[in-house]
């Protein structure tokens, strides 16, 4: 087996153990109440720091479009519940901003 | 516990198409990666259909391209998925027992975007939902992948580089019903994108760890802080 195989089976390993074992550790029992609050709130928090600040970045060395576009998607999103509108329509307002050469 | 609505078949298929735009150029690019690090396509299809993890395969291949060893590039790839950890956690308590049997699938399905999707789901998660949600994920990186590293850059650039923002629109738009509904959400949500921007822009610590720094300090706080929980509907 070729080095680069041993690496992905070795990359495997450390991706698959973190999704999985929490599973059989959490599953089944009854929890805290307050650990299951800390862990009702982990979405959110997570979502928060998945957005925030990387979303800056979004469009490499375009950042008002990406602003643009994040306002735009939250704007959609707020008018309609749909995931599929925003995303399309950011894409769209990045587009048409970055052919007018901003 | 309220009794909700079941989440079919035709809920994973809406819910998974966004997840599909985002994927497949983020796929492709690395697929483009890939060989321009000179892999060959079946150890780069590899990638993904193994570890299945953006980031951390980006992250993999630079470092393969600067020489790193072996050991320093699965060390790197743990840390940058640590916080796979926490969401495991935090949706395990949500899948019903029939739902049990199928968890080493849903398990390595699970992403960034597979674990918000379903977490901030308003119905009841289901083996079909889940299932489907995460191979609409998952098919569409691998044959994005293959597809970067067989066309190359086929996209328009501007079409390509504005698919940039689809996923943070993605996790946008996930989150808005949630801040209508409540205030703490709201609360939440701004907090830890602060002190993720304060870790990562000022405090420089790298990626892996603020992000499961910011989700574990600022959800306890949560915890801790009571907040009237004004028109939520716990």
């Amino acid at each position: 087996m070729s080095k680069i195989y041993v690496l992905i089976l070795g990359m495997f390993i450390v991706t698959y153990l973190p999704r999985l074992l929490p599973f059989f550790l959490v599953s089944g029992k009854k929890l805290p109440r307050k650990l299951e609050e800390f862990l009702r709130y982990i979405p959110y928090t997570a979502l928060g720091a998945l957005i925030i600040p990387g979303f800056i970045d979004a469009i490499p060395g375009h950042k008002i479009v990406a602003v643009v576009g994040i306002i735009i998607a939250f704007m959609l999103s707020f008018i309609r519940n749909s995931i599929v509108i925003p995303v399309l329509g950011s894409i769209g307002i990045c587009m048409l901003l970055l052919s007018l050469g901003l | 516990m309220k009794f909700l609505e079941k989440c079919d078949f035709h809920d994973a298929i809406v819910d998974g198409s966004p997840i599909v735009i985002g994927f497949i150029p983020i796929a492709m690019a690395f697929g483009i990666l890939c060989k321009s690090a000179n892999l060959n396509l079946m150890a780069s299809v590899s990638f993904s259909l193994f570890v299945f993890a953006g980031a951390s395969q980006f992250i993999a291949v630079n470092l393969l391209i600067a020489g790193a060893s072996m050991g320093e590039i699965i060390l790197t790839t743990l840390l940058v998925n640590m916080r796979h950890v926490l969401f495991s956690a935090s949706i395990s308590p949500k899948l019903s027992s029939q739902m049990r049997k199928d968890i080493p699938f849903i398990a390595f399905g699970l992403t960034d975007e597979t674990f918000s999707v379903a977490s901030l789901k308003d119905k009841e998660l289901t083996n079909s939902y889940m299932l489907t949600l995460e191979g609409m994920a998952y098919s569409s990186f691998v044959i994005g992948t293959f597809l970067g590293y067989v066309l190359g850059g086929i996209l328009p650039i501007i079409v390509q580089v504005s698919m940039g923002i689809a996923l943070y629109s993605l996790f946008v738009a996930i989150l808005v019903p949630e801040l209508k509904k409540s205030k703490k959400v709201l609360i939440l949500v701004v907090s830890s994108g602060l002190v993720n921007s304060f870790l990562t822009k000022l405090a420089h610590i790298p990626q892996g760890w603020s992000i499961v720094i910011t989700i574990l300090f600022v959800s306890f706080l949560g915890v801790i802080i009571p907040l009237k929980k004004e028109g939520s509907n716990e």
